[in-house]
């Protein structure tokens, strides 16, 4: 982990207690769901990181826990060189600024009875960033302007507009307070192919415009691959392999994202055909055994593998892997 | 699968519109494609293009009111579908063509166990008795790689997982033995690992039940994976029909053109990506002309004017654009 880094996480866990049968209760035994089971990671200035995994793997609860919208069971992110969970209220608030989020569902995430101008106002309210009507419609406009949408748009209703632009309204909002951090959970997934195109580029020039950070989550592997500078690849709650995006796409060492680069179907008919290098499925996060969470699945897995959980090494050249086996 | 020459479906100027109260909307408009038997036909097209109601047609899935077929014949293994009884329609559905859909959560019926959902097409559609229709219910779950299928028959779908649930989907639409399966974005909602289970799970049914298969999607890696011919929708056109290889290899349509520009590659990055300006019309205030126009680099005068005929351009590539 390098000292510069703009965020840091380190034993970042999640735990949810779930309601066992009646019988693991009478023996004293909890079940508890791990969505986040103790990871560590860093992003540094400026840059994208793309957090990537399957349904389940903790993606999105890791996620709302660096916008500190979950309290962690345990673990520390330290933002600027302070610790998120340690902050008082009015620090909390400052945080607000820093880091904002922009949520998978475009339809759920603006509220459908503000108008665009009630819905970007509101965090200019919020944070006292403007004061006067006047001031809050010249910023309004700049933001909608910012996505590339119009002046045209104040007045209406989310629901007149389609997925690709209320997405565009949704980062607009995120933008409103001027972040430095913004966390994308699955921006372009419920977006039509050529729309995710139009607003992938739409992060990205902003990205360059206002320098910011990013930390992008998705399912869909040529996404991450486009946007991201550095990718971490998570599975059943623990990260698995850190790397730059090349150091991911071509030279993968986990047998988990080699699994995944390989079961991607690519958009040509004469590639080779995507193929299954893990048997079997997917074990659940409550009560998980010990040892690696791939064991079962792994063609590679050793007597260790079962007994003992690989933690994340640095192979060279900042590209960490949890793997007994290479 | 080899394809023999024979045509299992002809669809002709297959025309749907929903009668709503704020207007009228075409939602499949004047499509003909031809499906051979053995083949597996791609439909492609992003939401709202007409795809899923072009299967929902073929199989009289579409409410009526407000939907109606409005015009077009639908020859399956020589017989126009549109012309049979709803008595008739039930022979065909599940025993003939079988449809898979997207969201088995959905599609899968959650007060009852799934045995109970696949022997009820095998009691109604074969006649079988309740023990016959258990144990084949056992041997298709078996047959779709759940393990355990004389326990796992016994349970509820929201007991499995998102692919499990799709493989029972599967095995009930295969039960019957069909000769004509529908998938209407049957990997759309899963991980990629099982979404590639799910895909060979396909290949190898369809190739040991001889079938052929209508399958629906908007992403292309899969289309390039398993169809032979594609067929491309946008907006209720059916704006490119051609085999695969040709399609990927030289698009004619400026939409797939934009479509391939579009998407990032998982094997390799460019800066920014090649988005297709603007986005699709309203459909119950389209464009004159063209649907595409508006957004078409290529537009010219005609394109505000005509609505492009589909027309074959190159041997076995249709396509519908005045540039050709």
């Amino acid at each position: 982990m390098t000292n510069s880094s703009f965020l840091e996480a380190k034993g970042l866990a999640k735990y949810y207690p779930i309601q066992a049968d009646l019988l693991s209760r009478l023996m004293g035994r909890t079940a508890m769901l791990r969505a986040v089971d103790g990871i560590d990671f860093y992003i540094k200035c400026g840059e994208t990181l793309g957090l990537v995994g399957e349904s389940g793997c903790g993606k999105s609860t890791t996620a709302r826990l660096v916008a500190r919208l979950l309290e962690p069971t345990a673990g520390t992110v330290y933002l600027q060189g302070r610790n998120i969970f340690a902050l008082n209220g009015t620090e909390v608030q400052k945080l607000r600024r820093t880091v904002q989020f922009v949520f998978q569902d475009p339809f759920s995430s603006l509220n459908p009875r503000k108008t665009i101008m009630q819905i970007l106002s509101r965090p200019l309210e919020v944070h006292g960033l403007a004061r006067s009507l006047l001031e809050k419609r010249k910023r309004v406009i700049e933001l909608l302007t910012m996505v590339g949408l119009g002046v045209e748009h104040v007045d209406r209703y989310p629901h007149e507009f389609s997925g690709g632009q209320r997405q565009r309204i949704a980062i607009a909002r995120a933008l409103a307070v001027s972040p430095e951090f913004v966390i994308a959970d699955e921006p372009v997934s419920a977006l039509d192919v050529s729309i995710q195109a139009q607003i992938l580029n739409l992060f990205r020039q902003l990205q360059e415009e206002l320098h910011l950070t990013y930390l992008f989550i998705a399912h869909d592997l040529s996404v991450i691959r486009h946007i991201s500078d550095r990718v971490a690849v998570m599975y059943v709650g623990k990260i698995v392999e850190t790397g730059t995006v090349e150091q991911i796409f071509q030279a993968p060492m986990h047998p988990y994202t080699q699994a995944l680069l390989a079961a991607v179907p690519l958009p040509n008919p004469v590639a080779p055909p995507p193929r299954l290098t893990l048997s079997g499925e997917v074990i659940s996060p409550i009560n998980p055994p010990a040892g690696c969470r791939l064991y079962g699945r792994c063609p590679l897995a050793g007597p260790e593998c079962a007994d003992l959980d690989p933690v994340l090494r640095d192979r060279g050249g900042e590209h960490f892997v949890a793997c007994h086996k290479v | 699968m080899p394809v023999s020459g024979e045509a299992i479906l002809q669809v002709e100027r297959l025309t749907t519109r929903f009668n709503l109260k704020r207007g009228t909307l075409t939602a499949v408009d004047d499509v003909s494609l031809t499906i051979k038997r053995g083949e597996t036909f791609g439909l492609v097209g992003e939401s709202g293009c007409g795809k899923t109601v072009t299967a929902r047609s073929i199989l009289r899935l579409i409410p009526d009111p407000p939907g109606e077929i409005a015009m077009g014949r639908i020859i399956f293994e020589g017989e126009d579908l549109l012309r049979k009884s709803a008595r008739e329609m039930r022979a065909v559905r599940g025993k003939r063509i079988a449809m898979v859909f997207q969201e088995p959560m959905s599609a899968l019926n959650p007060v009852f166990p799934v045995s109970t959902q696949i022997a009820d097409g095998l009691r109604n559609n074969l006649g079988l008795s309740a023990q016959a229709a258990r144990r084949r219910v056992v041997e298709l779950l078996r047959l779709v790689g759940i393990p355990s299928p004389e326990k796992r028959m016994h349970d509820y779908v929201h007991q499995f997982s998102g692919g499990m649930r799709q493989r029972v989907m599967l095995a009930m639409a295969l039960s019957c033995d069909p000769q004509f399966l529908i998938a209407d974005e049957p990997t759309t909602a899963l991980d990629v690992t099982v979404q590639a289970q799910i895909l060979e799970l396909i290949r190898q049914m369809i190739q040991r039940f001889q079938m052929s298969l209508l399958f629906i999607t908007h992403n292309l890696g899969v289309v390039a994976h398993m169809c032979d011919s594609v067929g491309v929708m946008y907006a209720s056109h059916l704006v490119e029909l051609t085999d695969t290889k040709t399609l990927f290899a030289a698009p004619l349509h400026p939409y797939t053109w934009g479509l391939l520009n579009s998407i990032p590659h998982v094997e390799t990055r460019r800066r920014y990506l090649n988005p297709i300006q603007g986005s699709v019309c309203n459909m119950l205030t389209p464009p004159t002309g063209c649907k595409f126009h508006p957004r078409c680099e290529k537009a010219m005068d005609i394109c505000r004017q005509q609505v492009p005929l589909l027309r074959e351009v190159a041997p076995g590539h249709h396509v519908a654009c005045h540039l050709y």
